[in-house]
């Protein structure tokens, strides 16, 4: 096995644990994640010195048993990257496939807003809604959605010019099928490998984007257990108490680089099928 | 029942753009071909890359709407007549059997694709692709693979059989078999002319290869930068090639006799590009026998007897 | 007098499960054209590359005799091939636009070949390039050299490369396709070029192709190569007028010749494709493609030969073609 099929393994576990962590986390967690205990705050881990047996990660500032926090918030990095994906992959394949596959005008007014879009800055403007609007759940994966199309686009815009012009799309123009049928059937299956990757790419900056906001206080509102917002609580204490900004910030780095592993290996695997 | 095709002064200009503040680039792929393709014949189009030839099958299959001028159908205008209607009437061949497959669908699929488009489905369609495979000289098992799993001869056989499968009258064939092997090639050719015999189609065979094209070809239409120069009955053409630029093309077919040396075509260095058409005849840069009329003055097609030539010399 | 470029037994393989080429044996003298012709995948292309030693990774090149002017090149270092490669021993290929870089003029690149081999002043070196340009058939060749690839036509970048090989005056010119990728008009002015510039410098030509119109123009020797292997080798005149191996008779019969065959009639064809040949096969590997085959094709080739220089590898008796026909 290549070091790079080993890899893709690696992120394929990684992120299918995660998911099933953040599906059954109910089903999982010991302790209620909100529930307080004052009598208890910053209990460092079961392995470590001082710790307790039934806070396995041991607790935060507020005594809440940091286990259960985190596995509640693995829940809202797969939603808000999960979300995300969809959104901006509906808008952004959409424009792309608008572009790539009509041409003309249609690209140019495509090309314009995909230009328009690059020149937006992402985190000023994200603060900016958030700030304005509120914070809240929907808010923020709404916000990333509707920025983080534009890798989406320019992959589709460009892998559908390149299989546009193939001759077996002509064949289907040949045979009569209609417009819908050879975008959907013809042309869709054979960009669908690139736009696993851009997918992939995008699940790991938004669930980082959202770390990112929840950090400045402006994610994900308190008191849910987002992983940003959980390294955001603990920074105060981390000189006495370091573990409870090392939990979820290793968390984030296993899951985004897992995340990333996978998109590589999938690359590698749909790409292949292709001409093999 | 097969169907004459008539050309009539059709040009496709393609504007090529080129920056967002300069005029896009008019290219003349295609300006005023007036051809007819009579019932059942196989009509060759020939000529060097850039000349239009591709371009002028893509507006036969209705590819590409013409800029101007018209193509009819047993006098019925192919520009306004309903896409599947067309489908079943026009169907191609394409040069490269590798990228005219889509590679993530079964044969079976990508030969039924006509008929999914005209709204058949089911048995009926496993009956069909499987005796048009068969047909072509595949087995029907081979309707479960993959294009990649074929050979480049095995898939110019799906390419025909997907274009045969709605039984259409004329079929398009644009180089059928450039991107084959010289034993794959003659297995093609072969299996288009007994085809064409059995089925009573119209070919419209286009190719760069004269030997190939004055093998199956009742009829001959030499094209350069996006005009026909000379068209004839392909034993008329191949006797006394008469355009200088059907003779350069003929001269420079090399046949497997040894001795024969290499001719001197005499062409110079100077190449065709369809964005940057010279004045007067089209072919002066590079004509042997050029005057100082062709520089300025453009040639029209004329009557030599019973071929058209498009030069004043002829 | 010895050949000057001298092969035998060359052997090619790139995995474990299969060999590209399995004993292939050519010979090319001064001022000669050998043309090696074969279908995709016979090993044409690889043969070549193995004796230039520009194997793609992994390659591993075995043979009995590899020598180039009295030279044996199987002990020879990559620098060593590479100080011989562009020198005495040139190559240029099917796409020409795939060997010119595009970010340098013609001028620079033609000159940089001489200097890296020859040395000498930047100035002597594109005089000479400009001359060369000339030579092959290019007006205002000055303008020509400050100009960059993409903007030449692709007969115009085919013969840039043959000035290119032909900047220090190599003794031997490998190429591989040179026109394919080239309109029929200019395939004839680049083949009547290399013509020329042989009988000018005395050049020896290996060229490969699988265009068979092209062997009986240019060759003097040909090699008929069929998975791996040279099953028929002899001059040009004796190879068409007398095709012994049922291979070569049956890639000939597939060629439409204006004029002679009928039009429409039916052209001879080779049935199946050609086979992937795996480490350590018997026999002939034309055999299951083969009217004539016979149980001994499944164990051993006879080599025979059908005149002086007339060699084929077949069971078959070198009459056996007129007495098909009797």
């Amino acid at each position: 096995m290549s070091i790079r099929k080993i890899a893709a393994t690696i992120g394929a576990v990684i992120v299918l644990g995660v998911l099933l962590m953040a599906v059954f986390a109910p089903l999982i967690v010991p302790h209620d994640p909100f529930a307080q205990d004052l009598n208890l705050r910053l209990v460092p881990p079961s392995f470590m010195e001082g710790g307790r047996s039934d806070h396995f990660l041991g607790t935060d500032q507020l005594g809440r048993d940091y286990f259960s926090r985190l596995i509640y918030g693995s829940r809202i990095s797969m939603l808000i990257g999960l979300a995300t994906v969809i959104t901006s992959g509906l808008i952004g394949i959409t424009l792309g496939m608008l572009g790539g596959f009509i041409g003309g005008r249609a690209d140019m007014v495509v090309m314009f807003i995909i230009t328009c879009r690059l020149s937006i800055p992402l985190i000023l403007v994200a603060l900016a809604v958030v700030s304005l609007v509120g914070s809240s759940l929907t808010v923020v994966v709404m916000t990333l959605g509707l920025l983080l199309w534009e890798r989406f686009a320019v992959v589709t815009r460009t892998t559908v010019m390149q299989v546009r012009t193939l001759d077996y799309v002509a064949a289907a123009w040949a045979a009569g099928c209609s417009r819908s049928h050879i975008l959907l059937r013809e042309v869709l299956p054979n960009i669908v490998h690139h736009l696993v990757v851009v997918a992939t790419l995008e699940m790991a900056i938004a669930i980082l984007l959202e770390a990112a906001l929840s950090f400045l206080g402006l994610g994900v509102p308190p008191p849910l257990p987002s992983w940003g917002l959980m390294i955001s609580e603990a920074k105060d204490y981390m000189f006495f108490s370091p573990w409870v900004i090392m939990v979820p910030g290793v968390s984030l780095f296993v899951l985004v680089l897992g995340i990333n592993f996978l998109g590589d290996g999938l690359r590698d695997m749909l790409g292949a099928t292709r001409d093999a | 029942m097969s169907a004459t095709i008539e050309i009539r002064d059709v040009a496709k200009i393609f504007r090529q753009f080129s920056g967002m503040f300069s005029a896009p680039r008019m290219v003349r792929a295609v300006d005023g071909v007036s051809l007819t393709v009579p019932a059942g014949g196989c009509f060759g189009i020939v000529g060097e890359s850039g000349c239009g030839k591709s371009t002028l099958a893509r507006l036969i299959l209705g590819l590409h709407p013409a800029s101007s001028g018209d193509i009819l159908v047993d006098g019925r205008s192919l520009m306004a007549m309903p896409r599947r209607e067309r489908a079943r009437l026009i169907q191609p061949v394409f040069q490269d059997p590798f990228s005219s497959l889509n590679p993530r669908r079964t044969i079976h699929d990508i030969v039924g694709l006509p008929l999914a488009a005209q709204g058949i489905s089911g048995k009926e369609t496993t009956k069909r692709v499987h005796a048009m495979l068969e047909r072509v000289g595949l087995r029907s098992e081979m309707a479960g693979r993959l294009p990649a799993q074929l050979s480049g001869g095995q898939r110019q056989r799906v390419a025909i059989a997907r274009a045969l499968v709605l039984g259409p009258r004329i079929v398009v064939c644009d180089e059928p078999t450039s991107a084959l092997d010289v034993s794959v090639q003659a297995q093609i050719l072969n299996l288009l002319a007994e085809l064409r015999r059995d089925m009573g189609l119209t070919l419209v065979f286009i190719s760069h290869n004269l030997a190939v094209v004055e093998h199956i070809c009742d009829e001959v239409a030499v094209m350069y930068l996006g005009r026909v120069v000379e068209h004839a009955s392909t034993d008329a053409l191949f006797r006394a090639p008469t355009h200088p630029y059907t003779r350069a093309l003929l001269a420079s077919v090399l046949t497997p006799e040894p001795g024969l040396g290499i001719p001197d075509v005499g062409l110079g260095d100077s190449y065709p590009d369809p964005a940057n058409v010279p004045p007067g005849c089209r072919f002066h840069p590079r004509c042997p026998m050029v005057t100082d009329v062709c520089r300025t003055e453009i040639q029209v097609p004329r009557r030599v007897g019973e071929r058209v030539v498009e030069c004043m010399l002829a | 007098m010895s050949a000057l470029l001298e092969v035998n037994g060359l052997r090619v393989r790139f995995n474990e499960k299969a060999e590209a080429v399995r004993g292939v044996s050519i010979a090319v003298n001064k001022g000669e054209t050998h043309c090696l012709v074969g279908e995709s995948g016979c090993g044409k292309s690889v043969s070549a590359l193995a004796v230039m030693g520009l194997l793609a990774k992994g390659g591993i090149r075995t043979a009995d005799t590899l020598s180039f002017a009295g030279q044996d090149l199987r002990g020879l270092t990559e620098s060593q091939m590479s100080r011989l490669r562009g020198d005495k021993m040139a190559m240029i290929f099917q796409e020409p636009m795939t060997s010119l870089n595009p970010a340098y003029t013609i001028g620079s690149q033609m000159a940089e070949v001489r200097l890296r081999h020859r040395g000498g002043s930047k100035r002597e070196a594109l005089d000479r390039a400009a001359a060369l340009l000339g030579r092959v058939g290019i007006t205002a060749p000055g303008l020509r050299l400050g100009q960059f690839p993409h903007q030449l036509s692709g007969g115009l970048r085919q013969r840039v490369m043959i000035a290119m090989a032909l900047m220090c005056d190599p003794d031997l010119l490998i190429a591989d396709e040179p026109t394919t990728a080239l309109d029929v008009t200019v395939q004839a002015q680049i083949l009547r070029l290399l013509m020329e510039l042989q009988a000018e410098l005395g050049l020896a030509i290996l060229l490969i192709t699988h265009d068979l119109g092209i062997v009986a123009r240019m060759a003097h020797r040909v090699s008929v190569m069929y998975a791996g292997k040279v099953v028929e080798s002899a001059s040009a005149e004796a190879l068409f007028a007398a095709p012994t191996h049922p291979y070569t008779r049956g890639l000939l019969d597939c060629v439409p010749i204006p004029g002679k065959i009928a039009r429409g009639a039916q052209l001879g064809s080779i049935p199946g494709t050609v086979p992937r040949i795996p480490l350590g096969f018997q026999g002939c590997g034309f055999r299951d493609r083969c009217a004539h085959a016979d149980a001994s094709c499944a164990t051993g080739v006879p080599a025979q030969s059908r005149a002086p220089g007339h060699d084929y590898a077949c069971r078959l008796p070198a009459g056996w073609t007129t007495e098909q026909a009797a």
